[in-house]
């Protein structure tokens, strides 16, 4: 298998009032062609910073460091005209907020057959069946009405699914998710969640897709990384993350999900709190102050990731989970 | 119990409501002949896909959205037939919280007037009443009405801001309120946060809810009962752990399994959701839910199923309900 993408040492940082924000902090990961890696972590934490990294879709006064390859190409050298092409066709994007990449005053049809004319050779009639194959694919019910709709008109879930068949119009190499189904019921979710994979498995297209859910990520993706305060806290094949969790950020943002077999009125165990002020970094472990097994170094050093005794695990925490279970008690 | 208990004095009685909406020369029907009951200091959780009508159902029973027949009892009053000062007063008594608790707050105004603003509309004069009213509730959520009050709700983010939302609703102290999928713009860590607050302040406030959520692990966190909705009509309704263990209706049976298990052994099961939900303009005739239904038959296009009582206090509405 050939690599498609690779993040190599990347960093945003964003100038504010505050003072200097460090959104992304020395990340690297990397992808290969058809696979699909799962970045989970909660709101803030730098998921979305790091995909517009990749998408070089960053704020104007966004300073970006270290490299992002993709299918041989250094993204940031690239001409404005050719990142443009490469983003409609072979680099596609779904946003959390699908009014991000819907326009409100174009109808849904507009919308779709523009961008499949643009990018694939296909004259009127071509780009409106293939309009309408898409709408049915992701689930929207009489897709040849909605066509003349626009996006007010369609409910929430419908506008992300419209989204998401914008975004597979052009047959992407890659296609980078940020929470395409944290505003959707679970029966679409699911739908869309296996829509995505059997594109990718027919078109041989690599996924990342960005999630606060790890619910979402544990059947789906071949690799989890998991992100804290700008930096992945741990990274590892999907079935070695769940056999054994490392990280206590990991393990807490699992517990924290509802469980189906737990009693009605059963408190969850909520992390408390919220990640730390991006713009003032803490000295020692980003996730100490709201972690149950912080003690000594924790507050002084930056833990580094650490290669796990699994291959391809990484993690990046003075008192792993294993070693500390018991002590901490 | 809970049954009897709500058939002793529900405070919410929905009888037969039906809500449309007009689209060009067509009308959607969304919401087709619905009645539940909520007991005063219960939780009832309505379920469903996006589109089947659940915030239209909230909007009705609080008069936000006119129905075209069928009754909203609360506490023994009928509000569809109230207009003016009576559905005013009426108003302090249920509230609603949406989902969207960023653009539910106008960015233009302080922390302290938003969460003021209800007791404004009420009538109460007494500035220092007023301030000693938000800041109880401001603390009641967890914030620092100081620190709080004088801020814009950019400020703060999503979690918060549905911390200020919830401040907002319990403000005139109301005893029934409509959460309209409070959560589901929320993360994982903050939901949780979230929901134990609503718990919270349900138990301190002896409030009654109407939760609306699409996941069925959240609304079984919180929820006494559970009713399952699709296409504008109720599927089934129970007691969540009766209802979770041993659903009766196909489509509950489905909602279950799409619920995204994290353990990678589970394999998702494969278009749990098959086919599409059809258009609330053009509900398919006797079952709505037959063109998803792996045990739809003839009877089932013929035939609105009602509901029936499956085992005690679990009602279902399917001709073929699942042992
Ligand atoms: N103002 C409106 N005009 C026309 N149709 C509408 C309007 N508001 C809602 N609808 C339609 O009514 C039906 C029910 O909508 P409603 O918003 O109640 O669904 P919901 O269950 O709350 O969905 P979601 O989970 O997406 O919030 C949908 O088919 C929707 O498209
Ligand atoms: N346009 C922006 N200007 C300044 N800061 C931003 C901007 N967008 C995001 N941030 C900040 O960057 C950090 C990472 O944000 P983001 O990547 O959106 O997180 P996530 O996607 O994980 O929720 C956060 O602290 C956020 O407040
Ligand atoms: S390094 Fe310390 S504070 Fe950080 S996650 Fe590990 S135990 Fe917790
Ligand atoms: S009535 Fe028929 S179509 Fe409807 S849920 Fe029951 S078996 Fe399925
Ligand atoms: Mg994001
Ligand atoms: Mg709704």
């Amino acid at each position: 298998m050939s690599t498609l993408l690779t993040i190599a040492d990347v960093a945003v940082e964003l100038p504010t009032p505050r003072g200097n924000l460090r959104a992304v902090d020395h990340v690297d990961l990397s992808l290969e062609a058809g696979r699909t890696l799962g970045i989970v972590g909660e709101s803030g934490c730098g998921k979305t910073m790091l995909s517009r990294a990749v998408l070089q879709l960053l704020p104007k006064k966004a300073k970006l460091t270290g490299r992002v390859m993709f299918d041989g190409q250094d993204l940031a050298r690239l001409a404005p005209e050719s990142l443009r092409r490469l983003r409609g066709r072979d680099l596609a994007v779904v946003f959390q907020d699908p009014m991000t990449s819907l326009n409100p005053v174009l109808t849904i049809g507009t919308q779709l057959m523009e961008t499949i004319q643009e990018h694939l050779e296909l004259d009127a009639p071509a780009a409106k069946a293939r309009s309408i194959e898409l709408l049915a694919a992701v689930g929207i019910p009489a897709p040849e009405q909605r066509l003349a709709q626009y996006p007010h008109q369609c409910s929430g879930g419908m506008r992300q699914r419209i989204a998401i068949a914008i975004a597979l119009s052009c047959e992407p190499k890659l296609l980078i998710a940020d929470e395409p189904t944290t505003a959707l019921d679970v029966t679409i979710q699911a739908q869309i969640l296996d829509l995505l994979a059997r594109e990718q498995r027919r078109r041989h297209m690599a996924m990342i897709i960005i999630t606060h859910d790890l619910g979402v990520v544990a059947g789906r993706a071949d690799e989890v990384a998991v992100m804290y305060a700008g930096r992945v806290v741990e990274r590892a094949p999907t079935p070695a993350l769940f056999k054994r969790m490392h990280m206590p950020y990991t393990e807490a943002l699992l517990a924290a999900i509802p469980k189906l077999d737990a009693a009605p009125h059963t408190p969850l165990p909520a992390i408390s709190g919220r990640p730390p002020d991006p713009t003032r970094p803490l000295r020692g472990c980003s996730f100490a102050p709201r972690c149950r097994y912080a003690a000594g170094r924790c507050h002084e050093a930056k833990p580094a990731l650490t290669s796990a005794e699994t291959p391809g695990h990484l993690y990046a925490c003075f008192h792993p989970i294993q070693m500390a279970a018991g002590v901490d008690a | 119990m809970m049954q009897l208990a709500v058939r002793a004095e529900p405070l919410l009685d929905v009888d037969n409501l039906v809500v449309e909406y007009g689209l060009g020369n067509k009308t959607v029907h969304a919401v087709s002949g619905v009645s539940l009951q909520v007991a005063r200091g219960e939780t009832l959780g309505l379920v469903g896909e996006s589109g089947c009508g659940k915030s239209t159902l909230g909007r009705a029973v609080l008069q936000l959205r006119r129905a075209k027949s069928g009754r909203v009892l609360f506490d023994g009053e009928d509000l569809t037939a109230m207009e003016g000062e009576a559905l005013r007063k009426m108003r302090r008594r249920v509230q609603l919280i949406f989902q969207d608790p960023i653009a539910s707050l106008n960015p233009r105004r302080r922390i302290g007037d938003i969460v003021a603003e209800p007791l404004i509309i009420a009538g109460v004069k007494d500035a220092a009443e007023r301030k000693r009213r938000v800041h109880e509730v401001l603390s009641a959520v967890g914030l620092d009405p100081d620190l709080v009050s004088g801020r814009l709700p950019h400020e703060f983010s999503g979690g918060q801001c549905q911390r200020i939302c919830i401040a907002r609703s319990l403000v005139l102290n109301p005893e029934f309120i409509v959460c309209d999928e409070p959560v589901s713009a929320l993360d994982v860590s903050i939901r949780a946060q979230i929901l134990n607050l609503l718990e919270e302040m349900k138990a301190r406030f002896g409030l009654t809810l109407l939760f609306i959520a699409h996941d069925l692990a959240v609304v079984k966190a919180v929820s006494d009962r559970v009713a399952v909705m699709y296409l504008g009509r109720l599927c089934e309704v129970g007691p969540s752990e009766e209802l979770f263990a041993r659903p009766a209706h196909p489509y509950t049976a489905l909602l279950l399994q799409a619920i995204p298990v994290p353990d990678p052994d589970v394999r998702p099961a494969e278009s749990v959701a098959g086919g599409e939900p059809p258009s609330p303009i053009a509900p398919p005739s006797g079952c709505r839910f037959r063109t998803r239904c792996p045990r739809a038959d003839q009877r089932c296009s013929a035939e609105i199923p009602e509901l029936r009582e499956v085992a005690p206090g679990q009602f279902a509405a399917c001709h073929h309900p699942l042992a």
